[in-house]
């Protein structure tokens, strides 16, 4: 499997971190769709403008539930712009890269996060600017991957 | 503790089978086209594997085309046959289940200006016999079915097929690298002019296959050089594989029936055992299956990540099918018989084999709910 996947990919894959539901979630986004295999759910608690608890469900491959893993890792703690910043790019380079093949599962990833995060916002409307931020990277990746 | 359920990707080399290639290597290394010593022992070897493999599946040695496997003899079946007929006709049937072998191959004739129809199967992937000949028309040249279908294992109404074209000047290619030595292969009983083969799924060597080439075929070859193999097929003959070859049929058909019996049994067990698992279900038909395989889907997980986990476990098996497994895409034999492509994701083949034991089965029943269980904890499609 490390001849597929990086060690920190397997290590995520055997043990994810953050696996479940919130029910109380102030933020909810879900990216990918299960016909093309692989969907990932991501929930966030918002206080005072930060991430303080992340939880994901994802149906897809080794690589969608290494990133699902990593990226709730790299949300947690952070405030809402910082998440906003967490890009495809930062979650495969988190995991010690990805193969070309599985690229867009670290997509999917981003976009689940940032999803949350516009959702949060937009229910909250506690921060119109960053709102704005959120909803352009929203419409954006509405039309790039919805494949 | 490692088990291998993936025998329909790959077979071990059968110790027999490498001892009986072992001199061909350095020893007796000449080439069959030789008139010296060296070459006509070369010749022999090759001519006695030609002879043993055509008596195996009811053919004559001239009968027997070498080839480097099973891909390149379902592409020389095809470009073979429809290049060489086009003048009678430019049509070409096939099924949505074919190996890539075949279907891509026949891809790249309809890019060249042929027209490919594809059959279909019913939703446990046995081809519709009426769906062929519905489509059937003057300008058919070959209809290409496999025996039995690689990921699914479904076997196919061969005779029948052959009965349709029987009295037409249509020839008949069936790809049987997944039954040669699994279940009997006849080629006068089963009415087909081609028919494709290969060494390394029955205990033989990798690189080495076969196309049978009923006498009197109209057929051109894809590869040109030096006129091996009566023109059909250039290039020096791999005689230490061939050898192999010929002794890997040879075990494999003293051994089928009671190697069949054993892998029915475990399979069939492995089928209970996983369908006691919630939301899963059986790809494929129940009895016209082939003995050793196994492919099975569950609800709301991936395979790949099952294959993994099972992986860690020691088990070797895989999903889909080894050639697709990476893709993106769906099976298409699983789309084919009617699996939702969000169901076709989670699916499982386990292909037994001769090292297999009931052990094996029992411990893969024993792995494989927890594993279900773990990935589906994840699955968003799960409240």
């Amino acid at each position: 499997m490390k001849d597929l996947y990086s060690d920190t990919v397997v290590k995520h894959f055997r043990h994810p971190h953050n696996i479940g539901e919130i029910r109380d979630a102030d933020g909810e986004g879900t990216a990918g769709n299960p016909v093309c295999g692989d969907i990932m759910r991501l929930y966030i608690k918002v206080k005072n403008n930060k991430i303080t608890n992340i939880k994901f469900k994802t149906m897809g491959c080794a690589a969608a539930i290494a990133t699902s893993s990593m990226i709730t890792d790299l949300a947690k703690g952070k405030t809402l712009a910082e998440a906003l910043g967490i890009n495809r790019e930062s979650v495969a380079s988190a995991l010690g890269g990805l193969p070309p093949i599985k690229m867009h599962c670290s997509n999917l990833a981003a976009d689940a996060l940032h999803m949350a995060v516009y959702d949060y916002l937009k229910k909250s409307g506690s921060d119109p600017k960053l709102l704005k931020e959120a909803e352009r990277l929203v419409k954006a990746l509405k039309k790039q991957h919805f494949h | 503790m490692r088990i291998y359920l993936d025998h329909a990707a790959t077979t071990p080399v059968d110790p027999l089978v490498l001892k009986a290639m072992q001199p061909y290597f350095s020893k007796d290394f000449g080439n069959a086209s030789s008139i010296h010593s060296f070459g006509r022992e070369a010749k022999e070897a090759l001519e006695q594997s030609r002879e043993k493999i055509a008596k195996a599946i009811g053919a004559t040695a001239e009968e027997i085309i070498f080839t480097s496997g099973g891909s390149e003899s379902d592409n020389l079946a095809l470009i073979g046959i429809a290049f060489k007929n086009q003048v009678r006709g430019n049509h070409i049937i096939t099924s949505s289940i074919e190996h890539p072998a075949v279907l891509s191959t026949c891809e790249y004739l309809a890019r060249e200006g042929f027209q490919v129809s594809y059959a279909p199967v019913d939703k446990e992937g046995i081809v519709k016999v009426e769906g062929i000949e519905k489509v059937l028309d003057g300008q058919t040249t070959v209809i290409s079915v496999m025996h039995a279908n690689n990921e699914i294992g479904t076997i196919q109404p061969i005779e029948e097929i052959a009965e349709i074209v029987k009295e037409k000047e249509v020839y008949f290619h069936s790809d049987a690298v997944q039954t040669l030595g699994k279940i009997p292969v006849d080629v006068n009983k089963f009415g087909v002019d081609l028919l494709s083969l290969s060494a390394h799924k029955i205990y033989g060597p990798k690189g080495v296959g076969a196309l049978y080439v009923r006498k009197g075929t109209r057929i051109q070859p894809i590869i040109f050089g030096g006129g091996h193999e009566k023109g059909l097929r250039s290039g020096t003959e791999n005689v230490a594989g061939i050898v192999g070859f010929a002794k890997a049929v040879e075990l494999a058909n003293e051994r089928l029936e009671e190697e069949a019996n054993k892998q029915r049994k475990l399979r069939d067990k492995l089928i209970r055992g996983i369908l006691e698992i919630n939301d899963s279900w059986l790809n494929g038909h129940a009895t016209k299956r082939l003995p050793n395989n196994v492919n099975v889907g569950f609800k709301y997980i991936e395979g790949e990540g099952l294959v993994l986990y099972l992986d860690e476990k020691g088990i070797s098996a895989s999903t889909g099918s080894a050639c697709s497994s990476h893709k993106l895409e769906p099976s298409h034999v699983l789309t084919a018989i009617g699996c939702k492509p969000e169901d076709a994701h989670g699916s499982l083949r386990l292909t037994l084999g001769r090292s297999n034991t009931e052990k094996d089965v029992d411990y893969v029943l024993e792995a494989l709910p927890g594993i279900v269980k773990k990935l589906r904890k994840m699955s968003p499609l799960i409240k």
